[in-house]
């Protein structure tokens, strides 16, 4: 895989958050504020970090695998994954709409390539992303299996059974990233359920932590991830604590959770297109 | 009484050790079996598969959300993942888990719950899952098996780790009669008809195949003359089957350690309104929950045996 400059890869986040933008706004529903606050962590990985293939297996044997369980970020995957060649990216106009391979939220039953379980229902994907890193370790495939949860996600139970058992079996191929936005449909993670010391959970936990304090610059984000990869492969699963900013490079979305399930409207979506300059072409 | 059973047996053993031994046996024919448990090794008869291949096995520890999430992972990475633990914490506890992460995914796990019903005995309603089938039943993509006996289940065992899909495969506790043959051959979705007769159809699942044998010999010495039929897959449903019966027989009992709602009787019931509305009278439990007891106990006081079936096939006869 040829290295994108920095500057490349600013330019697909910024088409990255336009693509989000238009798709919610064009069937007026799905979630903005996160896919905006992750476009870093979506580029970076797809477009520097992955050993990938978008011609697509289920199995992704000798691949890096990612999997996104927090499913209503699927605007910003979507586009990630048209953006690298999963599929078309005049596809994306279909988001959302009867007959679409691209659900509201992932799905693997119209068989769209990068897809391999469905997630929306929250507090799963950990689970399967170890399920995965554990076929890995059984196949003697030494590639790598990334995940991506949200922080208010982390409220769901299911979360710490999966958290102890990467720790019990030393799932160390495996990189977890949690979107720390201290944002949730309801309002800041603070007032809704405080998670209050994440690292110290995770630590706790048997976990590798690191913090990427800067989630929304590019360069950290590439760094973190680097780090993150360094530690894998020593008998620890490994977390990646990313503080975001949900809504981030639109300057009336930002740092609310306003903007969790709510597109914008005409004149919104043109102010907000206006802060972002068409890169790559719009689909 | 000495009843003239068309089917008979000299030993008795419980249907877990059936999906033990078939899980073994699965996981000697393909290196890509692997095996998942909550914390009920011993009682799922896991152990020998894991101590014959550890590498191959996983304990969850009592976390059967994880261990759902797991299995379907491991089959993304080309594994065949069993997972075991008992049928109530096997559905209700992760049914979201099964629907999002395997049945919607379509992935090929295989659920694995035992001590299903009420013949848990002891341990009593909070154990006793009735619900089950109708909860896997209802779920698209979802294969639904309930074998009869420990010949049967290790069959099914075997059968399900060469299917493709999902499946949940139910069996359970207590010591019962095998009276099928271990040599059978276990076909997905086949009804099979074990007794023929011409009066009043016994359609039967699970422990109760065994109840309906002997109700049809009861009913035999008062000159009715029932034809049983083993339904081990309750989904996809042998519709073929059991309209061909009804047709010949005219009425049709139905038999489950189950809940009425929602259970194979439901499913029976919807085949023949559409295509050959007969009478038909269910054997389950009525809207209620279990509780402690011996499984003959509960089977008798919540209308289960194989005396109830006689008189459900009697009312079903009346109605003709």
């Amino acid at each position: 895989m040829k290295k994108q400059s920095i500057e490349e890869l600013q330019n697909i986040c910024t088409q990255l958050r336009r693509d989000v933008l238009r798709m919610v706004h064009a069937v007026q529903s799905g979630h903005p504020g996160a896919p905006l606050g992750c476009a870093e962590f979506f580029v970076a990985l797809y477009f520097d970090q992955l050993h990938h293939n978008p011609d697509f297996n289920m199995d992704g044997k000798g691949e890096d695998l990612f999997f996104l369980s927090n499913g209503h970020l699927s605007a910003g995957w979507y586009s990630v994954l048209a953006r690298s060649g999963y599929f078309p990216v005049e596809e994306l106009k279909t988001f959302r709409k009867l007959n679409s391979r691209l659900q509201g939220h992932p799905a693997t039953h119209e068989h769209l390539p990068g897809i391999r379980v469905a997630s929306g229902s929250l507090g799963q994907g950990l689970s399967v992303a170890l399920g995965v890193a554990q076929a890995k370790k059984l196949n003697g495939d030494d590639k790598l299996v990334y995940l991506l949860m949200g922080d208010g996600e982390l409220q769901e139970g299911q979360v710490w059974e999966a958290a102890m058992y990467a720790a019990h079996y030393g799932m160390d191929n495996l990189i977890a990233t949690v979107d720390y936005n201290g944002q949730q449909i309801d309002g800041p993670t603070t007032k809704v359920m405080d998670l209050k010391n994440l690292k110290a959970k995770w630590e706790a936990f048997g976990w590798e932590v690191i913090e990427t304090k800067n989630g929304n610059d590019l360069k950290s984000v590439i760094e973190g991830l680097e780090s993150a990869k360094s530690l894998t492969g020593k008998g620890k699963p490994v977390m990646n604590l990313l503080y975001t900013e949900m809504g981030y490079g639109v300057d009336f979305m930002v740092g609310t959770h306003k903007w969790h399930g709510s597109p914008p409207n005409d004149e919104q979506l043109a102010k907000a297109l206006g802060q972002l300059e068409e890169t790559l072409g719009d689909y | 009484m000495s009843l003239d059973l068309k089917f008979t047996y000299t030993e008795k053993k419980d249907t877990r050790s059936g999906f033990g031994d078939g899980f073994l046996e699965a996981g000697r024919k393909n290196p890509n079996v692997v095996g998942l448990c909550a914390d009920l090794i011993g009682s799922l008869k896991m152990g020998d598969f894991q101590k014959e291949f550890p590498d191959r096995f996983f304990q969850t520890g009592i976390a059967e959300a994880n261990m759902i999430g797991l299995a379907a992972g491991m089959a993304i990475g080309g594994k065949i993942p069993f997972a075991g633990t008992f049928a109530n914490f096997a559905t209700g506890r992760v049914y979201d888990q099964i629907r999002q992460s395997v049945a919607y995914s379509d992935k090929n796990v295989k659920i694995c719950a035992s001590h299903a019903g009420l013949t848990l005995g002891e341990d009593g309603a909070t154990h006793q899952i009735l619900e089950d089938l109708g909860m896997m039943k209802m779920l698209p993509h979802m294969t639904v098996i309930n074998p009869c006996d420990y010949n049967q289940t290790k069959a099914a065992t075997l059968a399900i780790a060469e299917y493709e899909g999902p499946v949940y495969l139910r069996f359970g506790r207590p010591s019962w009669p095998i009276f099928t043959p271990a040599d059978q051959k276990f076909e997905i979705g086949k009804a099979w008809k074990m007794i023929d007769g011409k009066d009043v159809t016994i359609f039967a699942t699970g422990h109760l195949v065994w109840e309906a044998v002997v109700a049809e010999a009861m009913l035999r010495e008062e000159g009715i003359h029932a034809e049983v039929i083993n339904i081990h897959t309750i989904k996809p449903l042998d519709e073929e089957a059991i309209l061909e019966s009804v047709k010949k027989t005219g009425c049709a009992v139905s038999a489950e350690e189950h809940q009425i709602n929602g259970g194979l009787g439901d499913s029976i019931a919807q085949t023949l309104i559409r295509h050959n509305p007969a009478p038909l009278e269910y054997v389950g439990v009525n809207d209620s929950f279990g509780e402690s007891g011996t499984p003959t106990q509960l089977l008798e006081k919540y209308g289960l045996n194989a005396e109830n079936i006689v008189k459900a096939a009697k009312r079903a006869l009346a109605r003709k």
